[in-house]
């Protein structure tokens, strides 16, 4: 484990107009964490995790990312280009709905193969062999390579996306909702597929989250969101086991049991 | 002799939000040291605070006020002010916890489970998994099952498996919450030598056993969890 935070977020604001989307949120993320921010419809944490992502601009705030080299670089002071070749390369980013992450009409195979290119590979049988090794790591039958997404079930979609992120070898990845609109079942495997990658490949991850089992399976900290503000923040196991604040007792209590 | 657990002052109580803001005590003035090769063993009645002593030793509890300080490699960590991090590294390289239930989790095979705070230290797979196959032997867990997910085990192969994952790291303090409370007579009395081994091996061991027979065997000494119950004093 290194000792320098991969990630440091410091007061960082979303404003629409004079709603808040997320409000001074700062903490730091090091390699090999993995962060749930969990919380309701219209918490903030999709505008958070989007502000994280670079996908949306923060009002306010800054956010200091360590590249391969070791500095520090400002998200929102780098060029456009720059951010492109970081969410290409040394970031993923999984979406709730695979269709918005996936091109549903070229083949798995390319799918995979495209971030491949991105990265200047060029090579056609070293991608197509490199994607089809992904393939099969998230238990999807590489006969199916040269199929497309529009074929593949919910389940096998979110995997063959998790694929096409993972193939770069990022060190920080991003998910929201990975899980879901997935049948429980599918749901399982593609955690506990999540979670082995995630320790075998030493990945730092933020996964936005409103299922707490999802949060105790996959992260280490946890952050409770409530109106755009981060109402508690802790250990998983501390705040899902002796939850402090009136919200996030209330989430905690409100889980059915099986 | 190394004092690995010291606990000083500690007191916590849980504020019930959804119940009009109604606060439990639980403990306070808890105070108390575990030293290596020793077997302390909370005692008292059900529901004095045995379990929340041990969740709060291992940070899935917070604690209203007090230390919690855990010494390993030189090094001396509060739990009870830590950050994550640290208590997840503190919990990784000193400090294990063998749960009253193991927590299972889809998919991952009981050898995987118990072989996994091996590799999580950077022990090479193989000789995790070696490692894990004697103590699952040594557990009479059935070989057969070795290679299934835990989920649809009896209560006492689950607990097996959960001591087999606590007892399988060189951890300097064992936390142990009825490991015993599901087992057989002859289990019982395998998990009785395991406890001895590891305190010729210098380990301190801090656990909660109903079960008498395992009590007289392992125990050097038993800490009345009574007297640090807020509810006797306010009595």
């Amino acid at each position: 484990m290194s000792d320098m935070p991969l990630l440091k977020v410091r007061s960082l604001s979303k404003f629409y107009g004079n709603r808040i989307g997320c409000h001074d949120v700062s903490f730091d993320l090091w390699p090999g964490e993995v962060l749930a921010i969990v919380g309701e419809s219209g918490s903030g944490k999709t505008t958070l995790l989007n502000c994280l992502s670079t996908r949306l601009m923060p009002s306010t705030g800054d956010v200091q990312y360590r590249m391969r080299d070791g500095d520090y670089r400002d998200l929102f002071r780098m060029s456009e280009a720059e951010r492109r070749v970081l969410m290409r390369t040394d970031w993923g980013f999984v979406h709730q709905n695979p269709a918005d992450g996936l091109r549903m009409t070229v083949s798995a195979g390319a799918n995979v193969g495209e971030r491949l290119m991105a990265v200047g590979d060029r090579h056609y049988g070293r991608i197509r062999a490199t994607a089809s090794e992904w393939l099969s790591r998230v238990e999807i039958d590489t006969d199916r390579i040269d199929d497309q997404p529009r074929a593949f079930s919910g389940g096998m979609r979110q995997r063959l996306q998790i694929a096409r992120n993972l193939v770069t070898s990022p060190r920080l990845v991003f998910m929201d909702e990975p899980t879901g609109g997935l049948d429980v079942s599918v749901q399982a495997r593609l955690l506990d597929l999540v979670r082995g990658l995630v320790s075998d490949l030493g990945l730092s991850a933020i996964v936005v989250t409103h299922d707490l089992a999802v949060a105790r399976l996959l992260s280490h900290r946890m952050m409770v969101m409530k109106g755009g503000h981060v109402i508690e923040h802790g250990l998983t196991d501390r705040v899902l086991d002796d939850p402090r604040e009136p919200y996030t007792q209330l989430l905690v209590s409100s889980i059915l049991q099986v | 002799m190394a004092t690995p657990l010291v606990v000083s002052d500690v007191a916590k109580s849980f504020t019930m939000h959804l119940r009009g803001g109604l606060v439990l005590p639980v403990v306070a003035n808890v105070s108390f040291a575990v030293a290596s090769g020793e077997c302390v063993v909370l005692g008292g009645p059900s529901g004095i605070g045995k379990s929340s002593i041990l969740k709060m030793l291992y940070g899935n509890y917070a604690v209203d006020a007090g230390q919690i300080l855990v010494s390993h490699a030189g090094r001396t960590v509060d739990v009870a002010s830590a950050d994550p991090r640290t208590v997840l590294e503190i919990r990784r390289s000193a400090l294990g916890y063998v749960s009253q239930f193991l927590r299972t989790v889809p998919r991952v095979a009981a050898l995987d489970v118990v072989a996994e705070p091996l590799i999580s230290r950077g022990t090479a797979p193989e000789e995790a998994h070696e490692r894990a196959a004697e103590l699952l032997s040594r557990l009479n867990l059935p070989r057969d099952l070795w290679q299934l997910p835990p989920a649809t085990f009896s209560g006492g192969e689950q607990q097996r498996v959960n001591i087999a994952r606590g007892f399988i790291t060189d951890h300097a303090v064992l936390l142990l919450d009825e490991p015993t409370a599901s087992l057989d007579a002859t289990n019982r009395r395998v998990v009785i030598a395991m406890i001895e081994a590891k305190k010729m091996a210098g380990v301190a061991l801090l656990g909660i056993f109903h079960d008498e027979e395992v009590r007289e065997a392992v125990a050097d000494r038993i800490l009345d969890v009574t007297a640090f119950s807020p509810r006797r004093s306010a009595a």
